[in-house]
Formats: structure tokens, C-alpha cells, sequence
């Protein structure tokens, strides 16, 4: 109901959205939650486990029945509460987890089956058949019990992460903290203010108190108006600080838009602010009383209450009564009467509370019972003369004040009991840089928070090194808190905890009977606690239940630990920009584009794209584009995109000796114009990667590593060079960004050079592993007479602005003598066809010895896994070494992954022998190849194996020989 | 002879702009990695001094001016960019070509230390990241170099390879932050 | 979590690599014993409190990092260029 002349909305803005399809008018200024309210509905939501009906409680991120949906389809959000979304023109809500709907839901039946459904049911429940849980258990439970539910879409919204920097962050911004950012951002330090709240000012826009001598709402507004002019100071509105972590570093999450319409604007955005110091102000939750039935809609906080008055102009009820333990109750029954409300009663706890201000007081009573289901309708209350009942639509029940501290809990920092407040207060020092002030740390007056929260500005500034200038306090009430900690009314029936997850005092205590007496068993054998809630509410309530039934005190039984975050955060949040392809970076060669144009379907490798195969026409499969190519590089001329291969600079005086270490071979006898392919080991002896090693002048080589490895190897020099051998006198850089490399390879590799060069070959110019400079259009070149494909051939570098340029110009040479573009496909089953290595065979598990290059470890010096290689089982006879396979069966087809067993041996797991790493079919054999590690293996060429795979189903009988299938003198690529 | 034609690295990527806020690929013209050899400091510095009238920058910082810039790019190394080499630094420092190795952009706008807030876990604003500021640092997942040219205005440079990721993500940041008004 | 580099200043967690335990540097010589070796590369200890770890400023200046923290608390004490550290070992052996 609205009371006129009330609040701080915008009349003259009146906004309608849709709840379940049917339209509730608003204005700008109201929340979903307040215009409900102000529509007088009561039922908005269904609870967790028992679909019981429920009602908004609260105001803020501390709701916990008003859990709704926003929006349909892809742009559907679950799980928001009504109290935290703006009530904005259009927009559509859906209430949660009913059937068919809210007000008639089918799966409120589980309310009658209660009983059987306490704590620990479904441990107990559902134990067999064990066959039952996944078919017939799990499934139903989800339908019976959940949350508001994804739409199974894609999302299209946009949502952003960002970092932000500052001197002092300052979270929350009621009194407490815009004493401390006005205290911070006077004294010049760059200031962040957060706050999860629309309108910043906190419980000042809740409440009817004066601030320096105006009203508490226009004291904030001021404030706020002043932080927003001052250059140093940030406001984040509808922030809230998420999680406390290491080195002074927040997690916030921002909410920008909830309208209806589609916007390039971001939905949320989670923030990194780090910060050298901060000021916690989260303020304080007001906390339930259990009594039985104490969850029925209309039954709320009694700050909440004041809020709903004050701040929206919104009385939650008729007939209001009001329970409490404190004088809280009393302020909102005070504030109720002068706004015109009704208020049916006061009932305290205590004997010794106010008298009442022209409202009716009764005291030492207690709320025994609720009556009413889709709304309140009436409570019953006990004092020692009895009985009674009331009929009241609207309860608001405050148990006291539990100081938001969770932040301070995030790094292990473990609160402590304060008698004075009977709840938890933080422990100073718990997040390094930051210090509390006001509620959060137990100080409930407005005063007492706007001198706390200039207080822990001047400390944080102090700390930074930074004046503080003085900020006068403004007057403002400083009332005592009294309460007697009153934690559930002694009954039968059901008195809720947890109110988001169904758990009552009932529940806590049959755990402890059952013996989950730790308040973490506890914990999980009820759920109290946990989902988007994480036990706001009901924390300190159930530990209190806890301890009094295993008849400890509660800093004994003390809580369970708060993780961030403090609310739920997406994951659209965290992962912004990282859906579909923003997951990683993409990497394009110069020739990309021409692959692109030629039809050639992209493979990654790493974050590379490179060409599979070029298909020409007719061709339909890719195995007819692959043989074609291979044999077109055995007979003519091939051209392949390499420039994705590693390449370092390596520089210095030291260079050679440098090499030498990190290589098993020699690098320093090598002379200037020449390449030597070159192996890398890991310290524990395996090989870690191998490429060229090119010797451009005396201090100066150009290594190359394979794609995938390129960035390892990388930071494995560096770290070479700086953690084992710093007095080597060199520098490295990569350079794989600069050239873009082709492989020319084939026989008529040389007459398509000389084509396309400046000036023609000399004959003795480049003879195998050779390198050095040519000038083509102009443009000097780096060529190497090195061959991947067991071909004559080169690769040619040119500085990337040319690549493009440079690949059209080799292709139409290479079309004209018969040749053409390879793809990757093409290039494995030439080196398949060589029993040249790569990452399928260096895999991680394989040393020098089971590639057969053991004699390339050099004796003469030191190096990179040197030692290790020789450790007594790291080669021999046990070994599983390199070898080819061919099939000789009836089945033609090897596939890699497959294992190895004798022809006759069972094929199972003990009889292994060996494995198959990489295969392909060779046009140039006619026959399937394959590359396979097996136990002896360069002892048994000749001998037969059994190749199986298990997964593809494929057995073949094959005969083991030589890695090299083809050419193996190697005159092909001498010559 | 045949002609090879120069291609830049945001070719048909760019220029873009977004509200108030423009990327263009930067005229990036030669840019000479040169690394210190041990003990070489001094005498590379004087040697710069001499034939280019730019000291060798300190960590985090650039020297000189648009069209000939020393930019430090790692420990012990700076990038100088905009004119060919002149000083015969052979003994003292591992000089290569760095030329085509990267896409260099420019972000232009009152907004851009916020476009890049979207990306860089670095502070760039302009109190703490002032005219002639660089750092290596990550944008997204790739590694790159961030200068600030200008009151208004940063040289972002990204691997090559990676030039239409980088349009990519700072369009993107553009376009959400320009969203937001 | 944030560390400060030497070289760059306080950067973030994800600008770092992580490597492992900076006994790393120690590396035995090739004469050493079976067991010398084994310790280098296999054994290291776990503890609660005081560590000192390899780290790489690889998305930053690309210096190698020794970075002495505690695993409790998460508190940094300092971090220190490996090259210097390796370059003091060094000494030592000399000396």
C-alpha cells in the first residue's frame, strides 16, 4: 500500500513492468520488490525444498525468499532478488521453481510429505538401489527442488570485465562510508567508493533521523553530490565488493542494465580493483526470530519495514505488529504511527523495553505461531498469562543486528564473539590494508558510524603516507543498543532458519542428535547456509540453535567460514569475453588469406591457423587433396606455409657456448652459413624439443623450435640463461613475427629459386644445411637449404609485410612447373614417410635413446639433461624405441593411439608393447605408414606385431622395420 | 625481378572509431630491437646519445618524440622506432629487425585509459601512466607494449600475427564503454 | 595476488609463470651423485609458511624471479632478480 507524500520516489515517473505476465505499476525510484509491495502482493516466490509460499523479507543483496527471474530466452537471468532490480518500464519477471503456477503449485505437496523430508533426507532416502540415483532419485529431486532455471540458450548479452586502481576503496556507502570517502577524497587520495545499492546513503534513505541538523537522506545526497565533484573520488552505484584477496585486491561485480531492450551496453561487469588500502562500511543484516510458520509472506524485517516506508513510500501492511528482542521494533512502530499506519502491537521479548509511543506494547511475549498460507493473516503470541492470537497482514520481526563482516573472512581471518551485541564482530587485521568501521564491525548508532568511518580513513591514509584532512562530524543520534538475545520461540512445528534453503531449528537439531555437532557437519547435512544466501540470515541463528542443543557456547561452536563471493556472480561475468572464439587469441600467417581463397579448410595448432590441404576440382575427399600433394612434392614442387615455427635470435659473445649447453650436439663448431639440426632435452633427460640451429655470423645464430613448443622453449632459455648460466654474455628475442617462411621442396625446387630470385643460384651456392642471404624483388631474404619433406629444399624468409606477396609469387612459379600449395596433411605423411619426429612422437615421456639419437648427446661437454639421460632406465633394451610399422595383414589401415601386442598375445593391457604415435597413408609406398614406439623396438625390424584399437575398433597385423621408409641414404634431399 | 608488395598488419582492419574514440594502425616505419651485452650500458647510451640524441630508457619509460623513439621493451632492451639505426652499437648490443613483427595501433580519445581498463590489468590513467610512460604487459592474453603518446592517446603494439584479435578485443571495449555513456 | 618485479614494479598474478622451488638455481654438476641429482630435480619440500619460488615476469620485462612468501598467510616478502641470486651463488662457490 503507497502512503502518499512518502519517499523517495519519482511520482511524476510512474513505470509498469509485467510479474508472471500480469502488468504492476511503479515509479522510477522503486525496486520490483517495493512496487510489489505497493501492490499489495504478498506471494512472490516458492521455497527451495517444500514450495512453500513466501514473501519478500528484506531489502537489499540480504533477501532471501524473493528470489525471481528477469527476463525470457536467451536473455533470461534466475535467481535475482526482487529487492536488488530496479523497477524499470517494460521489463518482465517470472516467479521460480512452481507448477503451473505461483499460486497454485502442485510440488507444494512436498510441504505435506515434510516429515519424511528433514535434514539429511536424501543421504537417507535415497540409498537404494544404487542403480535408482541416477535414473529415477536425481532427476526427481531436481524437478522437486531448485531455483529459478537457465534458459539452455546461448547468451547474447554483452558483459565486460575491467580493473580498476586506487588509494583507498571504501565499500559500502552509508554513513560509515561517506564519513570515510569524504575523509579520503578531501585529503586528495584517489578514492574509490562501491556500493551495491542504486542510491548510495545506505540505511540514512531508510530511516526518519536527522544528520547534521537536515534529514539523513538529504545529508547523504549532499555528501554524495560532493564526492561525485571531486576528481579523485569514483562512485561505483549497484557495485558490490565480492570477495577480499591477496595483495589488496577486491572483486566487484556492477550491474548496469536489467531494461528490456537489446543493448551494446554491458549487463554486468566484474571488476579487479586493487587497492593499497580500504575501508570496509558493509553495514549489518538484521536477523529473523524462529518461531512456527515464521516464513509466510508478510513477514519481514523490521528495518526492512522502515525502509519500505521511508524510502518508497510503501506500508507492507493493513495491520502491522511488530516482534522484537530490542528497541528496533519499537523505531519502526514509532515511524509506522507518525506516517498514518496501523500498527496492531509491539510484542517484546524483554519486560524492561520502552514504553509505547501511541502504540500498544506487550511485553514479554513472544510470537508462537503464524497463521494464513498464501499471506499472513494472523500470529499467535504467548506471554506468561497465556495465549493470544492477532490478526495482523504484515509481521516485522527484528532478532537484532549481525554485522556484515563477511569480507573480512575471506582470507582465513576468523570473527569473534561479541557478548555486547551477541553476535560475530571482526577481527582487526584479518585483510591485510583493511580496517571496518561502523555496523559491520558492531557499532549500530548513526553517529557512531560517521565517527568510525572518518577514524578508518585517517588510519588507511596515515598508512599510505598521506594527510588527512579533518572532517567535522555531523550531530546525529547515538542512541545504546539494548537487546536479550531471543533466538527461537520453544514449540512444536516447523520454525525456520535457512529460509532459502527449507532448513528449521528442527533440522539443526537432529543433526546434532545424529551427531554432526561441528558447525561445519552441520553445515552440510542440512544445507543451512549455502546457495545464493550463504546463510545472511541464518548463520548466527542456527549456530546459536547448534550450541544450545549440544550445550556449548556459541564462540565455542563458532561459524563456518565465509568465501567470497558475497553474492552470486555470473559466470558471463567472470568470463567476459571469452566466449566463442575470445577464448584465446588467434594467430594468422600472411599466407592465410590465399589459404582462404584457395578453399583450404583451417586447422589450429596452438593458436595458429594453418591450411589442412588445397583442394583442386574434383576433388572430394580430403585424402584425394593430401596424395595428390605429397606426390607432387616427391615430383615436382611444393610450397608450405612455415612461418609459424619458432624462431629466436640468439646474440653475444657467449652465443655458441650458450647453445652448446642447451643443446645435446655441438653449436659452437659450427661454421657461419650452415644449419645443423639440433635436439633439446629437459633436465630429466627427456627431449624436450628439437629444430634448426642456423649460424648467421660468428656471435649470431637464428634458432628454430617447433610451433607448438615455441613460447616453452622460449622461457626455458631465459631461463637458462638467467637462473643457471648468467655469466654467459648473450641476448635472445624472438623473432618468429618478423619473417614470414616457406618451405620450397621438391626436385624442382632450385629452378623455381631461380626463378624467382634476383639472380639465379650459382651451383656450388647452397649445398644442404646451408644459409645465408639472397635478394629477391629487392628485398633481402633469408634462405636455408634445410628439408622437412626428405625433398631437395629450401625455406625462405621475408619480412612479414612481403609474406603475402612472396606466397602468391612462389605458387604461380610452383603452378608453372608442375607444383603447387601443400597443406599440413601433405607435410606429416611426407615426414611419416622419412621417420622425421615431431610432437607426436616427442611427447614427453621420450628420451634421446628411444629415438635412436642417443649418439647425438655429445660427450664432450655438458648440457640441458645431460645426466639425466643416463640414468639406468632411461635406455636399453626395456625401452619402447622408434620405429615404422607397415601393415601386412589383410587390414591396410594403422590409426595412432593404437597399442602393440605380439601377433598371438591376448590383446589386453599386460601384453602391451609398444603404441602407434602417428600415421598416414603414403602415395608415394601405396601403403598405410606408421610411426610407433615399441619395447626393443630397433632390435625386431623384420619381426611382426598386432596393432589394436580398442576405441576404433581396428586390428592389423603389421611388420615392424626402419622409421625411414623412403629414400633412406638420403641422396633425394643431398642431391 | 618480381615485385613483392608490402602489406601492413591491421590492413583492412582499420582505422575504426567508436563515439569520440578512434583506433588507426600507427606509421610504425623501423623498429630496431637493440639488447644490452653485459657491462654495455653506458657505453650504449653514449653512443645513442651521440648519433640520435636519445638516452637509453629506464624500465617503464620511453625517450624521444614521434618519429624517432627509443621505447624500453624488457629487461635490458628497448625498441627504437621511427628511424633506422646509426650508431655503430656492434660489441656493445644484440640488435635485430623488429620491423614487421608487430601490428602497431593507435587509441585516441579522452576515454582511452578506460578502453583499456576493459583490458589491462595496469593502471594507465593518466595521473599514474603520464606522457612518454610505457610497460609490458598482457592485453586480453596477448603480450604487449602500451605507450602514451599524447594527453589522449597510447601506441598499442600486439604481435603481428595477432593484429585481428587486437582490433577485436579494443573494438569491443570501445563499443561497451561508448554503450554506457 | 599481485607481485612486484624488480624490474616493472607491483603487476598482476597473471602477467607471472610459475616455475617452482628456487632450489632450481642449485644445479649439481655433472659429477655429482645419483642422490644429489634426484634431490635437485624430485624432492622438495611442502611447507607451511616460508617458500622460496621461481617465477618468470613473462608477460612483462621477461626476468626470471625468485619470490620469497609465505603459504599461509599468502604475505610476499620480496622479490629479488634470480640472476643476482644465481650470480651470489656463484660467488660463493668461488670464495
Amino acid at each position: 500500500m503507497r502512503i502518499a507524500g512518502k519517499g523517495q520516489i519519482n511520482r511524476d515517473k510512474p513505470v509498469t513492468f509485467q510479474f508472471d505476465g500480469a502488468p504492476v505499476s511503479g515509479f522510477e525510484g522503486d525496486t520490483v520488490a517495493s512496487a510489489l509491495l505497493a501492490n499489495d502482493i504478498k506471494l512472490v516466490a516458492r521455497s527451495f525444498k517444500y514450495h512453500r509460499p513466501r514473501g519478500i523479507m528484506g531489502v537489499g543483496s540480504e533477501e532471501a525468499n524473493a528470489l525471481v527471474t528477469l527476463g525470457r530466452g536467451s536473455r533470461q537471468e534466475p535467481n535475482l532478488r526482487a529487492t536488488m532490480i530496479p523497477a524499470r518500464q517494460g521489463v518482465e519477471i517470472f516467479s521460480q521453481n512452481r507448477w503451473p503456477t505461483l499460486g497454485m503449485d502442485l510440488l507444494s505437496v512436498n510441504d505435506l510429505a515434510a516429515p519424511f523430508l528433514g535434514a539429511g533426507f536424501y543421504y537417507k532416502t535415497f540409498m537404494w538401489p544404487r542403480a535408482f540415483w541416477e535414473r529415477l532419485y536425481e532427476p526427481m529431486i531436481r524437478r522437486a527442488a531448485g531455483l529459478g532455471a537457465l534458459s539452455g540458450r546461448n547468451c547474447e548479452e554483452r558483459y565486460e570485465k575491467a580493473y580498476a586502481f586506487c588509494d583507498v576503496l571504501v565499500i559500502g556507502a552509508g554513513p560509515a562510508g561517506l564519513m570515510a570517502a569524504l575523509t579520503a577524497g578531501r585529503s586528495g587520495a584517489d578514492v574509490i567508493l562501491a556500493d551495491e545499492d542504486l542510491r548510495m546513503g545506505g540505511r540514512l534513505n531508510g530511516e526518519d533521523e536527522e544528520v547534521g541538523g537536515m534529514p539523513g537522506a538529504d545529508w547523504a545526497a549532499e555528501a554524495v553530490a560532493e564526492l561525485a565533484a571531486m576528481p579523485n573520488v569514483r562512485l561505483m552505484t549497484r557495485t558490490t565488493v565480492t570477495g577480499a584477496y591477496d595483495q589488496g585486491t577486491y572483486g566487484a561485480l556492477e550491474r548496469i542494465v536489467d531494461g528490456p531492450a537489446r543493448s551494446d551496453k554491458p549487463r554486468e561487469c566484474f571488476w579487479r580493483i586493487v587497492a593499497k588500502g580500504a575501508v570496509l562500511c558493509a553495514g549489518a543484516i538484521e536477523r529473523p526470530i524462529a518461531f512456527r510458520n515464521n516464513d509466510r509472506p508478510g513477514i519481514m524485517g523490521a528495518a526492512a519495514v522502515r525502509t519500505y516506508l521511508h524510502r518508497y513510500g510503501v506500508a507492507p501492511g493493513k495491520a502491522i505488529t511488530l516482534f522484537t528482542n530490542n528497541d528496533n521494533g519499537h523505531r519502526t512502530a514509532r515511524d509506522l504511527i507518525r506516517a498514518g499506519a496501523h500498527v496492531a502491537a509491539v510484542l517484546d521479548t524483554r519486560h524492561d523495553g520502552p514504553e509505547g509511543e501511541g502504540y500498544r506494547v506487550i511485553p514479554g511475549a513472544e510470537v508462537c505461531n503464524a497463521g494464513g498460507r498464501r499471506a499472513l493473516e494472523s500470529i499467535t503470541y504467548r506471554t506468561v498469562s497465556g495465549e493470544e492470537k492477532i490478526r495482523t497482514d504484515c509481521l516485522a520481526v527484528s532478532g537484532g543486528w549481525n554485522p556484515t563482516l563477511h569480507l573480512t573472512c575471506h582470507m582465513n581471518g576468523r570473527p569473534e564473539w561479541s557478548r555486547q551485541i551477541e553476535s560475530f564482530v571482526p577481527v582487526p587485521g584479518a585483510i591485510p590494508g583493511l580496517r571496518t568501521a561502523g555496523a559491520c564491525q558492531g557499532t549500530f548508532s548513526t553517529h557512531g558510524a560517521l565517527t568510525e568511518g572518518a577514524a578508518a580513513a585517517r588510519d588507511v591514509l596515515a598508512e599510505l603516507g598521506l594527510d588527512a584532512s579533518e572532517v567535522a562530524t555531523p550531530e546525529a543520534e547515538d542512541a545504546p543498543y539494548a537487546l536479550k538475545a531471543h533466538w527461537a520461540v520453544a514449540g512444536s512445528g516447523r520454525a525456520w532458519l535457512d529460509f532459502q534453503n527449507d532448513v528449521t531449528v528442527k533440522d539443526v537439531k537432529q543433526a546434532a542428535k545424529e551427531n554432526f555437532q561441528s558447525v561445519e557437519h552441520m553445515k552440510r547435512y542440512t544445507t543451512q547456509g549455502m546457495a545464493p544466501d550463504q546463510g545472511k540470515n541464518s548463520n548466527i541463528g542456527a549456530l546459536a540453535i547448534l550450541a544450545d542443543v549440544t550445550g556449548r557456547g556459541i564462540p565455542e561452536t563458532g561459524t563456518t567460514t565465509y568465501r567470497p563471493p558475497f553474492v552470486p556472480v555470473t559466470i558471463a561475468a567472470m568470463g567476459a569475453g571469452a566466449q566463442g572464439k575470445g577464448f584465446a587469441p588467434e594467430r594468422f600467417t600472411t599466407g592465410y588469406a590465399a589459404s582462404i581463397a584457395a578453399k583450404a579448410p583451417m586447422i589450429e595448432a596452438g593458436l595458429w591457423y594453418r591450411p589442412s590441404y588445397f583442394p583442386t576440382a574434383g576433388e572430394v575427399k580430403w585424402r584425394e587433396s593430401c596424395d595428390r600433394e605429397v606426390t607432387m612434392v616427391r615430383n615436382a614442387v611444393g610450397i608450405c606455409d612455415v612461418s609459424t615455427l619458432g624462431k629466436i635470435d640468439v646474440q653475444g659473445p657467449d652465443a655458441a657456448a650458450f647453445l652448446d649447453f642447451v643443446y645435446t650436439n655441438t653449436m659452437s663448431t659450427l661454421k657461419p652459413g650452415r644449419v645443423r639440426y639440433g635436439l633439446m632435452l629437459r633436465e630429466d633427460g627427456t627431449v624436450m624439443d628439437d629444430g634448426t640451429c642456423a649460424r648467421m655470423g660468428e656471435n649470431h645464430y637464428v634458432i628454430t623450435t617447433t610451433t607448438a613448443a615455441a613460447g616453452t622453449v622460449m622461457r626455458h632459455l631465459e631461463y637458462v640463461h638467467q637462473c643457471l648460466r648468467p655469466e654467459l654474455d648473450l641476448a635472445m628475442i624472438s623473432t618468429t613475427e618478423q619473417w614470414a617462411q616457406f618451405a620450397v621442396a621438391g626436385p624442382k625446387a632450385r629452378a623455381l629459386l631461380d626463378e624467382v630470385l634476383d639472380a639465379p643460384l650459382e651451383e656450388s651456392d647452397f649445398p644442404f644445411m646451408a644459409c645465408g642471404s639472397v635478394p629477391i624483388g629487392g628485398i633481402e631474404a633469408r634462405l636455408f637449404r634445410i628439408s622437412f619433406s626428405g625433398e631437395h629444399a629450401y625455406e625462405i624468409a621475408v619480412p612479414a609485410r612481403y609474406g603475402a606477396s612472396l606466397f602468391d609469387a612462389l605458387l604461380t612459379q610452383a603452378e608453372a612447373l608442375g607444383g603447387g600449395a601443400y597443406g599440413l596433411e601433405a607435410l606429416n605423411v611426407l615426414r611419416i614417410e622419412k621417420g622425421f619426429i615431431t610432437h607426436a612422437e616427442i611427447h614427453g615421456r621420450v628420451t634421446a635413446f628411444d629415438i635412436g639419437m642417443e649418439r647425438m648427446v655429445s660427450q664432450k661437454k655438458d648440457c640441458i639433461g645431460k645426466t639425466m639421460s643416463e640414468r639406468p632406465g632411461l635406455w636399453g633394451e626395456e625401452r619402447e624405441q622408434l620405429v615404422g610399422l607397415m601393415p601386412v595383414g589383410p587390414v591396410k589401415q594403422l590409426t595412432a593411439g593404437a597399442h602393440l601386442f605380439a601377433p598371438e598375445a591376448e590383446p589386453v593391457r599386460e601384453n602391451e608393447q609398444g603404441y602407434t604415435t602417428s600415421v598416414g597413408y603414403s602415395p608415394t609406398l601405396e601403403s598405410f605408414l606408421g610411426l610407433a614406439f615399441l619395447r626393443n623396438g630397433r632390435a625386431r625390424h623384420g619381426e611382426e606385431v598386432m596393432m589394436v584399437d580398442h576405441l576404433r575398433g581396428v586390428t592389423a597385423r603389421c611388420k615392424v622395420c626402419d622409421p625411414v621408409f623412403f629414400d633412406a641414404d638420403g641422396g633425394r634431399l643431398r642431391d | 625481378m618480381i615485385e613483392l608488395k608490402a602489406k601492413t598488419a591491421c590492413e583492412g582492419l582499420l582505422p575504426k572509431r567508436v563515439g569520440d574514440m578512434r583506433i588507426e594502425e600507427a606509421e610504425a616505419g623501423q623498429i630496431t630491437s637493440i639488447a644490452l651485452l653485459e657491462g654495455q650500458a653506458a657505453a650504449v647510451d653514449e653512443a645513442l646519445m651521440v648519433t640520435h640524441k636519445l638516452s637509453f630508457p629506464k624500465p617503464n619509460r620511453s625517450t624521444g618524440r614521434a618519429g624517432e623513439r627509443l621505447i624500453w621493451s624488457g629487461r635490458g632492451q628497448a625498441f627504437l622506432m621511427g628511424a633506422a639505426l646509426a650508431a655503430d652499437l656492434s660489441g656493445l648490443a644484440a640488435m635485430t629487425d623488429q620491423s614487421d613483427a608487430w601490428a602497431v595501433v593507435r587509441l585516441e580519445g579522452e576515454q582511452g585509459a578506460d578502453v583499456l581498463a576493459r583490458l589491462v590489468p595496469v593502471d594507465l590513467r593518466p595521473q599514474n601512466f603520464k606522457r612518454g610512460h610505457t610497460v609490458r604487459t598482457l592485453l586480453g592474453h596477448m603480450t604487449v607494449s602500451i605507450t602514451r603518446v599524447g594527453d589522449s592517446s597510447f601506441q598499442i603494439m600486439a604481435f603481428r600475427s595477432m593484429a585481428k584479435t587486437l582490433v577485436h578485443e579494443l573494438i569491443t571495449a570501445m563499443e561497451s564503454l561508448g554503450a554506457r555513456g | 595476488m599481485r607481485l612486484t618485479c624488480p624490474v616493472c614494479g607491483a603487476r598482476d598474478r597473471r602477467e607471472f609463470y610459475y616455475m617452482g622451488d628456487a632450489v632450481a638455481l642449485q644445479r649439481p654438476s655433472p659429477e655429482a651423485s645419483d642422490e644429489v641429482w634426484d634431490d635437485y630435480l624430485h624432492n622438495r619440500d611442502n611447507p607451511a609458511g616460508e617458500t622460496r619460488d621461481l617465477w618468470q615476469h613473462e608477460a612483462g620485462c621477461g626476468a626470471w624471479l625468485v619470490v620469497r612468501r609465505n603459504t599461509i598467510t599468502h604475505e610476499i616478502y620480496d622479490v629479488t632478480l634470480a640472476r643476482d641470486a644465481k650470480q651470489a651463488l656463484q660467488e660463493e662457490a668461488e670464495a
